[in-house]
């Protein structure tokens, strides 16, 4: 049976919410398993974070290198392929990070990499099944890897259900000397905080949300006039930012913002995991959508197969009556 | 700056809803429209951009078979110079490090300072850059969302990461960068354009041309493996709401309005 490693995260201190899914994966693949944490970074914080993670690992491996203070992709790759040793499986979480980092590693580590994992079907001789989606979440698939040579897998966050915490802390095993010097060809300058605008979506009860079915820019008005007449703000996902129809600071999603409405009217959305992961607080979803395929029904409480360009003009009658009747 | 992008020909979710065959383990197949992986347009798109400024040529190459030509022909009539079919039998069945084997024998053969790719395609493993990359020991950097060159054989890039925020680094060439979606605003591609470039030829490499062996790529050799496909059993899902237009929007007015919506 191979070993299991996860590579957890942290920013300023804070364990990311992966590591107890990671976890709750690893226990997915082999029961018995007993996975290793890693961590790197460096200072007082990375001793912070690695309390955390005992509570979840039975054994912790430290990383603690000046190089690692701020995560670089690039140095974390070398530190790895340092001390996780040949044929192991290695978890990450498929983040921004993940990204940067899995699909390298993999090269390095001479395993097989396998991206995006939503579930764990099972471990069977010298190969590990899993199940991903393709399409924006159209469609899944089944996915067989070969890990006789190990694994490296990235884990969608949110797929699994955190594992508890031990009953009594795991152990933290310093592994710095293993690594060494680290250097890169990408070199962290800054980071650029998100704009901030004159309408914030994070604050709103009910956001009429809008994505590629809006088609043009002009459209834009017709949810603006519903959301007008509602009390609420027009919010998007990504295509519509990317089309320069809305600014960034509307888009909800893993690389927008994070909202918790009440009320959630997702508009010509398909419902990209990217987006629905900006979507917390378990809001009242109403999706709709010309496409009955989409995934945004999977997750929507109420569902409306129609033209939004159609469907959205009506609806700001419905309210604007309502309120009207209200008024009396 | 010479520049090599990399790209794929994808079944065009804006023109096609994605659906199972009739037999629900592969995607059907019958009158899927294709086109250009739209991440990898914006790539294209990036990379005519900065040789404009910074002198220079763009190449895009592509893994497949002679139908993939006709996403190479797209891009060059955007304005890249050359072509590039990457198709050998022995490559069918690749898995994302296969793909990324035969793209880094095609890098090996040219010269290039940039090496672009989209940021994912439409299977959604985003992994064929980093892959490449790590094989050809440079640096990468994934989800980019703006490149400015710097003298001295750098870039100053920045990458997106969570929340709306922004890394900026610095990374030295040549390297590979995935570009995300909304780098740029892409320009048109008319038929005219794409018949302007009709005549020009597009190289195809095989294995023996790449100077790869057996055992780097291909359905034998690859670890990862696509079973099937299939919707999954839904969850509760949406009630749907099957009235008319306008009942349907009383309706959820209504809704709305009990979830306290209205204020």
């Amino acid at each position: 049976m191979p070993r299991i490693f996860a590579y957890l995260t942290h920013r300023n201190g804070v364990l990311d919410d992966s590591a107890a899914e990671l976890a709750a994966a690893a226990k997915k693949i082999d029961p018995n398993s007993s996975p290793t944490a890693v961590v790197v970074g460096s200072g007082p914080q990375l001793d912070t974070v690695c309390a955390e993670i005992q509570k979840i690992y039975v054994e912790v491996w430290k990383i603690s290198n000046p190089a690692l203070s701020y995560p670089n992709a690039e140095l974390i790759r070398k530190a790895l392929v340092k001390v996780v040793p040949s044929g192991a499986i290695t978890l990450v979480a498929h983040d921004h990070l993940g990204i940067d980092l899995a699909p390298g590693l993999s090269i390095k580590l001479n395993a097989g990499y396998v991206s995006d994992v939503v579930a764990v079907e099972g471990l069977q001789a010298n190969s590990l099944k899993l199940v991903r989606q393709e399409f924006g979440g159209v469609v899944s698939t089944h996915v067989r890897c070969e890990i006789s040579s190990g694994a490296v897998i990235t884990i969608r966050p949110g797929s699994f259900k955190a594992a508890a915490d031990l009953s009594s802390p795991g152990a933290v095993l310093d592994k710095s000397a293993e690594v060494g010097g680290l250097s890169a060809g990408r070199r962290y300058l800054e980071t650029v905080v998100a704009e901030t605008s004159d309408v914030d979506i994070t604050k709103h009860a009910v956001l009429v949300s809008v994505g590629r079915g809006i088609q043009e820019k002009d459209n834009i008005a017709i949810a603006e006039e519903l959301a007008d007449a509602l009390g609420a703000a027009v919010s998007c996902s990504r295509p519509v930012v990317d089309a320069k129809w809305l600014r960034k600071s509307r888009q909800v999603g893993s690389s927008g913002k994070t909202v918790k409405p009440k009320v959630y009217l997702a508009c010509g959305i398909s419902g990209a995991f990217q987006h629905l992961a900006g979507i917390k607080g378990n809001p009242f979803i109403i999706a709709i959508n010309k496409n009955p395929k989409a995934p945004i029904f999977q997750v929507a409480d109420i569902g409306i197969v129609d033209d939004i360009l159609e469907f959205l003009p009506e609806l700001t009658n419905k309210v604007q009556e309502l309120r009207g009747v209200a008024a009396k | 700056m010479e520049i090599l992008v990399c790209v794929k020909r994808v079944p065009d979710t804006s023109e096609n809803e994605i659906e199972l065959n009739e037999a629900g383990n592969d995607v059907e197949s019958d009158d899927l429209v294709y086109s250009i992986n739209e991440p990898d347009n914006y790539a294209v798109e990036e990379a005519l951009q900065i040789v404009s400024r910074a002198g220079g040529t763009v190449s895009v190459a592509t893994v497949g078979t002679e139908e993939d030509e006709e996403v190479l022909r797209r891009q060059m009539a955007m304005g890249a110079t050359h072509g590039i079919l990457l198709t050998d039998p022995q490559f069918d069945g690749s898995d994302g490090r296969g793909r990324a084997s035969i793209l880094k024998a095609c890098v090996q053969k040219g010269n290039y300072d940039l090496v672009l790719t989209g940021v994912q395609a439409e299977d959604g493993a985003a992994q064929v850059g980093g892959m490449l990359a790590a094989m050809l020991d440079y640096p990468f950097a994934s989800l980019v969302t703006s490149i400015e060159v710097l003298g001295d054989r750098k870039l100053k890039i920045t990458r997106e990461i969570e929340g709306g925020n922004k890394e900026v680094s610095e990374i030295d060439l040549p390297c590979v960068l995935s570009i995300q979606t909304g780098i740029n605003e892409p320009r048109y591609v008319g038929m005219k354009g794409i018949r302007a470039v009709q005549s020009i030829p597009i190289p195809a490499y095989g294995a023996s041309d790449l100077g790869l062996s057996s055992g780097e790529t291909g359905a034998a050799d690859a670890k990862v493996t696509r079973l099937d496909y299939f919707v999954p059993a839904l969850g509760k899902g949406a009630r749907i709401l099957r009235g008319s237009r306008e009942e349907n929007a009383q309706e959820v007015a209504e809704l709305v309005a009990a979830k306290g919506g209205l204020r």
